[in-house]
């Protein structure tokens, strides 16, 4: 498959302060890509270099074929940004809004893509049908999200970036949300980026994780992938005639299998369980915390690497 | 469809939604109306005054000046705040991430900004028409006021897009826009003859627009004897074009510039930096 996004070494410096240190990954056309890792990884910086808003230090960037801090406003027409607003237009409504910015996005309507979306079919997406015409001021965080969603999508992006897009969501607009990117993903065939600190989400959306620790990336896999790679000790824990036993093993079905020719009935309340991913990233986000970034993302790539 | 021209037709419908919204807005009535009740309380409180070496009475003389001012006021103080807080807030950044946004964005601001002017005008000239006599002198000075506007629009639009431009968040805007703007009212011979200070002070007052905005009322609305009264006793209309008309084109030329720095730099980051500061009052 074709690369959409192309990102070699890039590097990002404020001041004294190295926030990316050549970061290589690549998106190909049709991914729902993730990009994880701690607060203060470099997620934001990283996808706003790519979304042309911010002008790098170093590395080559490609994106739908132009260098997005040079990029035009055709390349503007076929990429979407879902920002996070927070008190932007309180008197507009989210019908008027989008119609309003919808609109920029006609000139480039083909027959296959025709832009922007119908309006009433995209509010219904986002779930905003019933406040279509409010005030934007009167609209809650999470409705107020939807929106930034819709504003997103309004022009049939073929690629889409989102930054921490359910940050401050409830459980239920978080699972309505991820539908919404899934069927983008599946019936629209858009290309999809997006930042989480939420290895869960990842897990949730994305087709391919990129970890992002330290100012590069760390680990480049589906969630799966990653998961088994981190397939290590495992520690399995059993009750033998009322007394609790506890043992890391390299191979848990061969050592569980030995038990049971040892003790037979005797093995009570087994349990195995493996060193999740879970795990590793909480090490990983904690040690970040710390401020032990740089160890932190070097333990995680040996694990993982 | 040409993509600029369909960004115009959008900010075109754009400036209009949001006067049409202001007008509405009970907040914004209540400013239109606070203004009005100052300059017409200052004219009614002063209506049986007589200007010195004239048969007027202040409020002919003062009306003028004061719509001057406010133009000149509205024109720079409206656009610096509407700019400084919609960088913050994410409206600049919406249009930014839109194709030919930005234009849209601009189109917008110019054309809300000058019809915010209407309201304004309409609320201090309907009360002073039915309280005071002998406010326009000619019927053809309607049309003095109305190049007057326009010109005075061209002429100060761009100090308040650059003022917002420039400004770091929008409590400065006070600092920056605000007092400065204040202070030029107080010299430009809005509420007594400009000749009474200091010869500097005069120099300073005509350099910029608002005392050339007045200056240009009061030659639409006023007789002209009352050119006697003004610096070299003329209207000095040629003069008034010429100042209004540098400052339209060095802003037409700089403005531009200004805003496209402004919008390079702006990015989500800085949005988000804008709402925890907002958050945080106390530094």
């Amino acid at each position: 498959m074709e690369a959409v996004v192309t990102v070699r070494d890039l590097r990002m410096r404020y001041g004294d302060n190295d926030v990316l240190t050549g970061v290589d990954f690549d998106i190909r056309r049709g991914e729902v890509v993730c990009l994880l890792g701690p607060n203060g990884a470099g997620k934001t910086t990283t996808i706003e270099i790519l979304e042309g808003f911010r002008i790098r230090s170093a590395g080559d960037v490609s994106v739908m074929g132009q260098d997005p801090a040079h990029a035009d406003d055709n390349w503007r027409a076929h990429t979407g940004v879902v920002l996070q607003s927070w008190r932007d237009h309180p008197r507009w409504t989210p019908r008027r809004l989008l119609t309003q910015l919808g609109g920029y996005f006609a000139p480039y309507s083909t027959p296959v893509r025709p832009r922007p979306h119908d309006i009433d079919l995209l509010l219904e997406t986002v779930g905003l049908t019933e406040l279509a015409d409010r005030k934007i001021a009167t609209l809650s965080g999470g409705q107020r999200r939807r929106l930034d969603v819709a504003v997103g999508i309004v022009g049939r992006p073929e690629l889409l970036f989102l930054d921490e897009p359910t940050a401050g969501f409830d459980p239920q607009a978080r699972r309505d949300f991820h539908g919404v990117v899934r069927s983008l993903a599946d019936s629209e065939g858009t290309t999809i980026l997006l930042t989480t600190h939420d290895l869960d989400e990842a897990e949730k959306l994305a087709d391919r994780v990129l970890l992002l620790a330290a100012g590069r990336i760390v680990a480049d896999d589906t969630v799966d992938g990653l998961a088994r790679r981190l397939e290590g000790e495992a520690q399995v824990r059993w009750t033998a005639a009322g007394q609790r036993h506890v043992e890391s093993v390299p191979d848990a079905t061969r050592f569980v299998r030995a038990l049971f020719d040892e003790l037979g009935d005797a093995v009570e309340d087994l349990e195995v369980r493996r060193a999740s991913l879970e795990d590793a990233y909480l090490a990983l986000v904690q040690q970040h915390e710390a401020g032990h970034g740089e160890a932190a993302a070097r333990l995680f790539a040996e694990v993982t690497g | 469809m040409n993509p600029t021209w369909n960004a115009v037709s959008l900010g075109l419908q754009r400036g209009w939604t949001e006067f049409v919204q202001s007008v509405r807005s009970t907040q914004d009535q209540g400013f239109y109306l606070f203004t009005a009740a100052l300059a017409v309380g200052y004219l009614f409180l002063r209506r049986d005054t007589e200007v010195e070496g004239t048969d007027l009475l202040l409020p002919s003389v003062a009306l003028p000046s004061i719509l001057g001012a406010l133009i000149a006021f509205g024109v720079i103080i409206g656009p610096a705040y509407a700019l400084a807080m919609e960088k913050e807030d994410g409206t600049l950044l919406r249009h930014k991430a839109v194709p030919h946004g930005l234009q849209g964005y601009f189109t917008g601001q110019l054309l809300f900004q000058s019809l915010s002017l209407l309201p304004q005008m309409v609320v201090i000239l309907v009360p002073s028409f039915l309280l005071f006599d002998d406010l326009m002198a000619e019927p053809s000075g309607w049309l003095t006021v109305a190049w007057v506007i326009v010109l005075g629009l061209l002429a100060t639009m761009p100090i308040g897009m650059v003022i917002g431009a420039l400004v770091p968040s929008t409590q400065k805007v006070g600092t920056w826009g605000m007092l400065p703007v204040m202070v030029l009212a107080g010299i430009s011979g809005i509420f007594y003859p400009v000749q009474q200070l200091w010869e500097w002070v005069q120099v300073i007052a005509q350099v910029f627009p608002m005392y050339w905005i007045a200056l240009g009322m009061r030659s639409a609305f006023l007789p002209e004897e009352a050119a006697a009264l003004e610096i070299g006793g003329s209207w000095r209309t040629a003069e008034t074009v010429a100042v209004l008309g540098t400052w339209a084109v060095v802003g037409a030329v700089v403005t531009p510039m200004v805003l496209r720095r402004m919008a390079r730099r702006q990015t989500g980051s800085q949005v988000e930096a804008a709402r925890d500061a907002s958050l945080q009052w106390v530094r």
